[in-house]
């Protein structure tokens, strides 16, 4: 399909309720429940399983496009890259303040979801100094 | 009718307003719709994708999961029944709910006991009134669903479906109904099997034909693994797809509900204002019947004085 539209890469970033950033990159860098992996033109198919991590994007314009992801999975194939999250924020967009404030909550709590959350808000402070 | 002059232009003056809150009704429910639609459009992608994704693995792995594994012999079914919070939709919430009715007609025909599960004030005040037990119910935002809210339920119902038979709360089947959203005209109250699944989605003409040419996908960390990750998300989201159905179709028979009462206060304000235009003639015409014989009796007693 996408392999003929130029030496880019595809790529779409989905939330479950809107599209958060599609378009023309040349590589993709996601934390995979296995480890880190960059996706460049031409990689074998793959799915896989992400964490609640930073998403970066090169895009093709030359901006790096930086996003938080809450778990989801990343899949690959003719050179189309998607990345889908229930939740996925991107880096601009993320309000840093009230990840820190949502860190420290989280931190304090001692509930059984007080994990992922550190995790997330963490990955958002990340992705938003990142960016 | 011989109410009085007075009387029918308070009526057509009621029935005015209330023409003019149908109206408004009318007008937020239509502006309301296209947002539905366009959030119903946002989430297609996810939904699509994760469709592939889901068919992908299926289709390279024979990897046997619970969420799609077949009780032998199922003895409770869970219904979830997506209902609205408000009213004034016109045969919405109950054609949902006669719907549901007749799968639960269907499932107790085959042996099967039903565990309900709400979302919509209107689905849960039918069961209160009827004093019929519900396992759980969401309400507060059946207009605009939340993925959210979509994620909880699929929550509960997954950890329902996969409980041990015998189990408290156990379920052997899940299935949702709602209103499809078909058209601005037409919607109708669907029910379908959500659990266990079935990795078969014609829905799209288009999907089918990128199915077959999907790629042998490496799965990392194992073929297991990855779809274990992605069926809840799947069911997940076919819950949140069935929430956004529902709110467009909520909203497009809001509409014309509203669109009809409308219809209706003009129809009446017409007929009253005839009819108060008839009092009010004959109101005139008795007068002057009056006058015209006062003034003949008059003209006779002064003849006869003469």
């Amino acid at each position: 399909m996408a392999a003929s539209e130029g030496d880019a890469l595809q790529v779409e970033l989905v939330a479950a309720d809107r599209t958060v950033w599609s378009g023309q990159a040349t590589m993709v860098i996601a934390r995979t429940v296995e480890g880190d992996v960059g996706v460049l033109r031409d990689h074998a198919p793959l799915l896989s399983l992400l964490t609640d991590a930073v998403v970066e994007i090169s895009a093709e314009e030359g901006d790096v496009v930086v996003a938080a992801v809450d778990g989801g999975f990343l899949s690959v194939a003719n050179n189309r890259v998607s990345i889908l999250s229930e939740r996925a924020i991107l880096a601009t967009d993320i309000d840093v303040s009230a990840a820190q404030s949502e860190l420290e909550e989280a931190r304090a709590s001692d509930g059984d979801d007080a994990e992922s959350r550190i995790r997330r808000a963490e990955a958002r402070i990340r992705a938003a100094e990142h960016a | 009718m011989a109410l009085s002059l007075r009387e029918y232009r308070a009526r057509i003056k009621s029935t005015e307003s209330m023409k003019k809150i149908t109206r408004a009704m009318e007008l937020i429910a239509a502006s309301r719709i296209i947002k539905a639609q366009q959030r119903a459009q946002a989430a297609a992608p996810y939904a699509r994708e994760l469709t592939r994704a889901v068919s992908a693995v299926a289709t390279f792995s024979n990897v046997d999961h619970p969420l799609t594994r077949e009780e032998e012999d199922p003895k409770r079914a869970a219904v979830l029944i997506v209902t609205s919070d408000r009213g004034l939709a016109g045969a919405y919430s109950s054609s949902v709910l006669k719907e549901a009715e007749r799968l639960a007609e269907k499932l107790r025909d085959e042996g099967k006991e039903i565990d309900w599960f709400i979302a919509g004030r209107k689905g849960e005040a039918y069961f209160k009134f009827r004093q019929r037990p519900i396992v759980q119910a969401w309400t507060g935002a059946s207009d605009q669903p939340s993925y959210d809210t979509a994620a909880d339920i699929g929550r509960v119902l997954i950890e329902a479906f996969l409980k041990e038979q015998g189990e408290d709360g156990d379920v052997d089947e899940v299935h949702v109904v709602y209103t499809r959203f078909r058209s601005m005209l037409v919607q109708e109250p669907t029910a379908v099997r959500l659990l266990p699944l079935e990795v078969v989605d014609a829905e799209e003409g288009v999907e089918q034909s990128q199915a077959d040419l999907l790629p042998l996908y490496e799965f990392e960390p194992s073929p297991a693994e990855v779809l274990d990750g992605l069926l809840p998300q799947y069911v997940q989201s076919r819950i949140f797809f069935a929430l956004l159905q529902a709110a467009a179709s909520e909203l497009a028979a809001r509409q014309k509900a509203m669109k009809s009462a409308t219809d209706n206060a003009d129809e009446l304000i017409k007929k009253y204002t005839r009819i108060a235009n008839q009092a009010r003639q004959a109101g005139i015409t008795q007068e002057i019947s009056e006058i015209v014989g006062g003034v003949n009796a008059l003209a006779d007693a002064n003849s006869g004085n003469d």
